[in-house]
């Protein structure tokens, strides 16, 4: 994913069988990174059936209007994304500039709400292990904020990679290191890395904050 | 313990219905592992002869491709479909297992590092040994306080794991009495392979004697834990302290290091020494911080506290 | 190594450069391979010292050399080094990096950077175990079941699992590499159905690489954070359930198992050929095969909780499924032992490896119908049966094939022959010892001698002194190529390209090959193992 001119590796005979191979690549990554929610998801489905109760308790604590703005936030992420992808093939520069940065900023704008949302939790007492007692009764509750701050942690580690990546195709748009539409398929597998990590949040979304409520 | 029972033998016996049909099961499955690896070892050395590089054998090959298929769907097939009559087998005993009769008698089971704790409907308590009358349904209700364990009596074919936060069920009916290893087969740390005593098989009459038997024969031991708690001796030789102190788990009887380097034999009056004199005989490598009890406890209840730290078995924090 | 010049062509992958740098940054798959094979063999013979540790104490019912706490690491640590750090890189990452490329005719990888990362990332993680190794060690059994390993372990649990966390980065990488590379890089000519079927089964333990690591890392994760920061997920008092990590974690492992003995049977296929000088019998049913085994491979979990609390029908489930499983594994036996039928045998050192492993493979997959099937497991599980069992597959299966892999393609990755008679005794040696040490186990399990006992009834010993004495047989029979092979380096008769007669694009490349393999590309036009081998298929020039 280099973003110097499409050299062919010495490995590949011609540049289309190294760009099938580095979205190939991508493709089978994503698919691990699914698994690795997969076990997430797995064990939030088993407590959510373990103890329902508790887990009811659990989640209307969690502020849900927040919630609903960070989706929306990171939906319209998506959606610009999508344009990037689109102005890159196209080979408009300036307006894929445009998105990419808008990408950066919604993105940066999930993260800060969820840091709110954290230190909101952890002044109601609601990280178990450190601050104020923690408020409900249930023990099982506990899991379930465990689990909470493990999976959206998990999940924001992997939007800020993500932040990271569109900054950086954004940096060398900017200082014309990357030429356009000859190096689209690096804009176009960030965008794919980008909707996978809110595709996660989609999944996700519904399972902290709405199945149990 | 009584010295009467039979010691146990290498052979393993068949102790219950469900060992003798186990152990029709797995001979059943022997019989056909050993004739699948005949017959392979037996191809392969007949092809590894014939065919060697430099025999003469004729290697016109003439099995056709539909031949090919039959042949391959069958070694398939008919291996696949004799397996399912021991998976069938297999899964009526799991059942069968799986499920106590009504009426069962019920013994509690608590495990712990490294100990286990039974408990008779009557309240009698014993710790490693369990004593079970022959020809009754026995149900153990099983869980465990800190990590997980398994109860396993290989006499029984049959094991259960002890989990923390859920009781689990194992039951069996003994028909025959003696006595028999019982394990814990789940790794719990570090005394996990001296977890473990004996199952011990008795006549309903017999049992009946036991039972009226332990309830006298715990009470010391059983009084003691109780004054164990009472004169705070758990907080520092407890399973969750954090203080420095030694663990008494299987100390009566063995021989201690002291910290000026002599050797001394635990026994009754070393452990009251202990208590009465803490500085005497120091173990070696622990800070002198236990209390002197001498005056604060009466002799009754130093019997009754050192009957409690004799019953402890190897391994266990009180 | 020395400098050997070929006749013209270009410079062998060993002669690229002499340098440290030449060898631990080069990107080149073949020297990226030899790194490995370095690396493994070192953990080998860590993890093979803590066996011949627990064989030796285990001489005596009452032990005689460790405490309690000193025999549960070795065991902690044989398991997890043997494991992570050689069973699961073993064959793939050596052979696996060294032979792919060549076999479906590529000049590499497809993401050369990535494979070094991957062997970088994964002398890291070594380094995280070793150091809790000499920290004072873990002693939680390599499984790390949960509440032990969260609440009640006093070993160093989190190097351990912070190492096998990050090891796993490494497997997904390389299974990620081998799927573009096999997806992506095959020669003109080279289709899916002419492949080696080497390569149809490293791709195959490559999509459970990708696919089950990840769930182990996640699982790993939860370890961590309870114990590290509070945050219980499986403590019981917070309602958790430890059962729970156990499901995740055999997600997980037991397709591990398929990722450890998959690439055995990429290796007897190309061995059984070259050897049988016939071509393979079922191509495409051992193929798909391996693929079955990777795709069942991820419903069987559940075989290993039968008695830890699982619903008894759920049990059941997992029983047949179980049971199904071993239908492919028994199919590629058979073609194995047809395809010697109507050829040429001989019987060369990775031969009589690879008839090794039919034979321990045989047992080890009949044994593992003992515990597939609910019933008796329940009496089995977790006593020496299980340990034989595993062994059987891990040890007698995987290890065995990767000597005869090492035997095989050793004149290969070298250019130098190995001796053959050593190498044909310590295969007799390794068969023999290894029947000696296990075979007691499956007796002792029976008798119900559970695992992971340090102290343990008298009446066992007689079975665990046999046990031993096999073992000082293998212990024997495992370092003994370390000196012939490394003899050969300098001393080993030349071997010219194709020294077995055996097909197979790596048998049309000078050895060592050199560092672009091709100097084409070459177009294949045959199918694979072309036996027998006359006119011998010649690469063709690429046209373009």
């Amino acid at each position: 994913m280099s973003d110097a001119l499409p050299a062919v590796h010495e490995q590949f005979q011609a540049p289309g069988q190294q760009l099938e191979a580095d979205r190939l690549g991508l493709w089978v990554f994503l698919a691990s990174e699914a698994m690795l929610f997969g076990a997430v998801f797995f064990a939030l489905t088993v407590y959510h059936l373990i103890h329902p109760a508790a887990m009811h308790a659990a989640t209307s604590r969690l502020d849900l209007v927040t919630g609903v703005i960070g989706t929306a936030v990171l939906l319209t992420s998506s959606t610009t994304m999508a344009l990037a992808v689109k102005a890159a093939r196209e080979g408009r520069r300036t307006e894929a500039l445009i998105v990419l940065v808008g990408t950066v900023l919604l993105g940066l704008a999930f993260e800060a709400i969820k840091v709110h949302d954290w230190f909101d939790e952890y002044d109601q007492g609601l990280y178990p292990p450190m601050g104020p007692p923690f408020p409900l009764p249930q023990p099982a509750a506990r899991l379930y904020f465990h689990l909470y701050f493990v999976s959206t942690g998990l999940h924001a580690v992997h939007l800020a990679v993500g932040i990271l990546l569109v900054a950086g195709v954004a940096a060398s748009l900017l200082s014309n290191r990357m030429k356009l539409p000859e190096r689209t398929v690096t804009v176009e597998m960030v965008g794919l890395y980008w909707q996978f990590v809110d595709i996660v949040w989609i999944f996700l979304f519904p399972t902290l904050y709405l199945v149990s409520r | 313990m009584n010295p009467l029972l039979p010691q146990p033998r290498l052979a393993l016996p068949q102790l219950s219905n469900y060992a003798a049909e186990y152990d029709w099961l797995f001979f059943a499955m022997s019989v056909f592992s050993v004739v699948f690896v005949t017959a392979i070892f037996i191809a392969i050395l007949y092809f590894a002869i014939k065919y060697r590089a430099g025999s003469p054998a004729d290697r016109t090959d003439r099995i056709r491709f539909r031949s090919r298929v039959i042949l391959e769907s069958s070694w398939s097939l008919i291996p696949f479909v004799l397996l399912l009559v021991f998976f069938v087998w297999a899964g009526k005993m799991y059942v069968a297992w799986s499920m106590p009769p009504k009426g069962a008698l019920e013994i509690a089971v608590v495990g712990k590092q490294w100990m286990w704790k039974f408990q008779h409907p009557g309240g009698q308590r014993e710790i490693n040994t369990l004593h079970v009358p022959l020809g009754q349904p026995v149900k153990l209700v099983m869980t465990s306080q800190d990590v997980i364990h398994s109860l396993f009596v290989p006499a029984l074919r049959i094991k259960m794991d002890a989990i923390p936060g859920r009781y689990t069920n194992l039951w069996f009916t003994a028909k025959e009495t003696g006595k028999y290893h019982l394990h814990c087969a789940e790794y719990c740390g570090t005394d996990h392979s001296v977890m473990g005593g004996w199952l011990i098989v008795m006549t309903p009459a017999d049992y009946q004697t036991w039972l009226a038997q332990a309830g006298t024969d715990l009470s010391l031991a059983g009084a003691g834990a109780a004054l164990f708690r009472k004169y705070g001796c758990s907080g520092c030789h407890g399973a969750n302290s954090t203080v420095h102190a030694p663990s008494l788990g299987g100390l009566f009887g063995t021989t201690v290091r002291t910290e000026d380097g002599r050797e001394v034999l635990a026994d009754e009056g070393y452990i009251r020494d202990c208590i009465t004199v803490p500085g005497k005989n120091r173990v070696a490598g622990y800070p002198p911080i236990m209390p002197n009890f001498s005056g604060k406890i009466s002799e009754g209840d130093l019997i009754k506290l050192i009957a409690y730290i004799r019953s402890l078995p190897p391994g266990a924090r009180p | 190594m020395t400098a050997e010049a070929k006749k013209a062509p270009p410079k062998s992958y060993i002669e690229d450069g002499h340098t440290l740098r030449s060898w631990f940054f080069s990107t080149d798959h073949k020297g990226i391979a030899v790194l490995y094979l370095v690396s493994i063999t070192l953990f080998f013979f860590v993890g093979g010292a803590a066996a011949t540790l627990i064989r030796l104490e285990l001489l005596s019912p009452n032990g005689f050399i460790l405490s309690n706490d000193a025999y549960n690491r070795l065991f902690t640590i044989h398991g997890v080094i043997m494991v992570w750090f050689f069973l699961i890189p073993s064959i793939p990452n050596t052979f696996g990096n060294f032979l792919i490329p060549i076999m479906i005719g590529a000049k590499d990888l497809a993401f050369p950077k990535l494979n070094l990362a991957s062997w970088w990332i994964f002398v890291f993680a070594g380094c995280f175990v070793i150091a809790a190794l000499l920290i004072g060690g873990v002693d939680t059994g390599w499984t790390f079941y949960a509440p032990f390993s969260t609440m009640f372990s006093n070993g160093y649990v989190i190097p351990a699992v912070v190492g096998v966390f990050i090891s796993g980065f490494s497997t997904i990488l390389t299974g990620l590499n081998f799927i573009v590379t096999v997806h992506r890089l095959r020669a003109p000519g080279m289709t899916w159905f002419r492949l080696p079927l080497f390569v149809w089964s490293i791709y195959a333990t490559s999509l459970v690489m990708v696919l089950a690591t990840p769930v182990l890392a996640t699982t790993l994760l939860l370890i961590f954070a309870e114990r590290v920061f509070g945050l219980g997920f499986f403590d019981p008092q917070l309602g958790g359930d430890p059962v729970l990590y156990q499901h995740m974690f055999w997600f997980y492992s037991h397709p591990a198992v398929y990722i450890m003995v998959l690439p055995a049977f990429a290796v007897m296929s190309e061995l059984m050929t070259a050897f049988s000088k016939k071509h393979i019998f079922g191509y495409k049913v051992i193929a798909f095969s391996s693929l079955a085994i990777a795709g069942l491979g991820f419903l069987v979990w559940g075989h290993h909780m039968f008695v830890a609390g699982e619903s008894v029908y759920v049990g059941l489930v997992f029983s047949v499924l179980s049971f199904t499983i071993a239908v492919p594994s028994a199919i590629k036996v058979f073609n194995w032992t047809a395809t010697m039928r109507k050829g040429y045998v001989s019987f060369d050192a990775p031969m009589l490896f690879a008839l090794g492993f039919i034979g321990l493979f045989v047992i080890g997959g009949l044994t593992g119908l003992f515990v597939a099937a609910t019933g008796l497991d329940v009496h089995l599980t977790r006593t020496y049966f299980v340990i034989a069992h595993f062994h059987f597959i891990m040890v007698g299966g995987t290890v065995s094939c990767y000597f005869g892999a090492l035997h095989f393609w050793w004149p290969k990755m070298t250019g130098r022959m190995y001796p053959e008679m050593p190498g044909r005794i310590v295969a007799l040696l390794i068969f023999f010892g290894f029947m000696l040490t296990f075979m007691p186990q499956f007796i002792l399990g029976w008798l119900g001698m559970p695992r992971r006992y340090h102290l343990y009834p008298p009446e066992f010993q007689v079975l665990n002194v046999l046990s031993s004495a096999g073992a000082s047989i293998l212990a024997v029979a495992y370092t003994a190529p370390l000196f012939y092979l490394a003899w050969s380096l300098f001393y080993g008769k030349r071997a010219g390209l194709n020294p077995w007669g055996a097909a197979g694009l790596e048998w049309m490349i000078p050895s060592p090959p050199p560092r672009e393999n091709f100097e084409t590309v070459p177009v294949v036009t045959w199918e694979a193992y072309p036996y027998p081998l006359e006119p011998q298929p010649v690469a063709k020039e690429d046209g373009r």
